[in-house]
């Protein structure tokens, strides 16, 4: 489904990525983990393009993304992307956020991407609040919403950038929830998080980079019960135990 | 100075001082402004390309026209629009353009690069993020910018825009350069045909000042209420 080839990137003379390879196989969930200033965020967002990268090769479902003719808007449209900071259109209602895309990008019609919007709405509980604004939202809830906006594009895939690094930690699960919920569905999803839980219950394969580089790219089980490299060891430690 | 004042002449002359006048500058400073805002909006775009040759060629065209006294501006595009016109169609002359267009065109151009500045400003106080996410959607550049990022900055910006609309009310006075009668000429007018310089110039002074105040204290009773909630 995804694949990385080599991938480097550079802010001027400074290489955020260093030759990253890795594989997305249809309904995989991976779990993308490392410390901050890694290059996790970049290069999932590497993968739909919102990053350019300078060597190497992305394919999703069989179109390179860093081809200077692929339609672009087209595959964005079909990968479903969750950011930190939410990023909901604070002057749409929640509804018209979920409904924007649907009628502008895929074309469908008002009524269709209402019953569309509805159905997500329901199903990340947030229904009655189909009418506010994004602004008027806790946290937890705007997060949710987005998944939702994300989820009625009905993506081939969906990217996660630290979606509950921003939150309160109470608020922390409703959005877990949601995404176990999803990866249970089989969802193919690539979730870059700190969250280890989340990682334990549903992840297939866990990546931990370190200073532009992917160190590990394990199973699950082989990652957690001892990774290979000191540098992981060293992270797990330190984020386990607190 | 103030003995034998005659308010008399402002009565005799209102109506044509705001039918013919005041409908003149307010006409001119509508039309200014809306044409001002759309060029200004689209010349912040091109400010913020990433294509090097749009973003100079905007960046040079506001730098030009924000260091030209407003009056010299008014004068060129009065001289310089009928040529320009004459060489678009291909005539050999010039194109007859009328005071009232000219000055129409030239205060939409010149006004272009303020509201550029206040557009460009608006626009970067919209969190990258936000187009990342129109991005994520599938929503192409114009989509972007027009259903995502343009919405936020204007109605961050309707104030600034605003006041710029209010300083370009009192500027639209100086078309008396190329003999328009606005407001303030025809008052002129009234005063050198009269010899009452002294009360028509106070009594436009007055007007222009209750104009403008009392559109700056709706502008900023508007700013607290338009504000976005994040």
């Amino acid at each position: 489904m995804i694949s990385l080839n080599n991938v480097s990137k550079w802010y001027g003379g400074f290489q955020v990525l260093a030759d990253c390879s890795t594989e997305v196989a249809k309904g995989e969930v991976v779990v993308v983990c490392g410390p901050s200033g890694s290059g996790k965020s970049t290069l999932i967002k590497c993968v739909n393009g919102l990053e350019p990268f300078q060597k190497g090769e992305i394919v999703v479902d069989g179109i390179a993304v860093g081809d200077p003719r692929t339609d672009l808007p087209k595959l964005r449209a079909r990968v479903g992307m969750v950011f930190q900071h939410f990023e909901l259109f604070p002057h749409m209602s929640v509804l018209r956020n979920l409904t924007l895309a649907q009628v502008k990008v895929l074309g469908r019609s008002e009524a269709e991407a209402r019953d569309k919007g509805l159905k997500l709405l329901e199903r990340v509980g947030l229904t009655e609040h189909r009418d506010k604004y994004p602004g008027n939202l806790s946290g937890g809830q705007q997060q949710r919403v987005a998944i939702a906006r994300a989820l009625c594009m009905d993506p081939i895939a969906m990217l996660f950038d630290e979606p509950t690094s921003a939150l309160d930690p109470e608020m922390i699960n409703e959005v877990l929830d949601v995404m176990v919920q999803l990866a249970k569905e089989g969802m193919t999803m690539m979730v870059v998080t700190h969250e280890m839980g989340f990682a334990r219950k549903v992840a297939h394969r866990v990546i931990f980079m370190d200073a532009g580089r992917i160190v590990e790219d394990a199973q699950k089980e082989e990652f957690f019960g001892t990774p290979r490299s000191e540098r992981a060891q060293l992270f797990l430690s330190k984020i386990l135990h607190h | 100075m103030f003995t034998g004042f005659d308010l008399d002449v402002i009565q005799r002359s209102f109506v044509y001082l705001f039918r013919d006048g005041m409908t003149f500058t307010l006409t001119l400073t509508a039309i200014a402004m809306a044409g001002g805002i759309v060029f200004g909006t689209l010349l912040a775009m091109m400010r913020l390309s990433s294509f090097r040759l749009l973003a100079a060629a905007a960046g040079a065209y506001v730098n030009l026209m924000r260091s030209l006294p407003l009056v010299l501006v008014i004068f060129w595009f009065y001289f310089l629009v009928p040529w320009i016109g004459g060489w678009l169609i291909g005539a050999s002359g010039t194109v007859k353009v009328g005071a009232f267009l000219s000055s129409a065109i030239t205060f939409t151009m010149f006004e272009a690069a303020y509201y550029c500045e206040i557009m460009r400003a608006g626009i970067q106080s919209i969190p990258r993020g936000q187009v990342a996410a129109g991005q994520a959607l599938g929503l192409n550049y114009w989509q972007t910018m027009g259903l995502v990022v343009l919405p936020q900055a204007f109605r961050n910006m309707v104030p600034v825009l605003l006041t710029q609309t209010i300083i370009l009310f009192q500027d639209t006075s100086l078309v008396y350069v190329i003999s328009v009668t606005d407001f303030l000429g025809a008052a002129s007018k009234v005063a050198n045909r009269d010899g009452r310089l002294v009360e028509m110039y106070l009594f436009a002074a007055l007007v222009y000042f209750i104009v403008s105040f009392t559109a700056s204290q709706y502008v900023r009773s508007l700013q607290s209420r338009i504000a976005v909630i994040r």
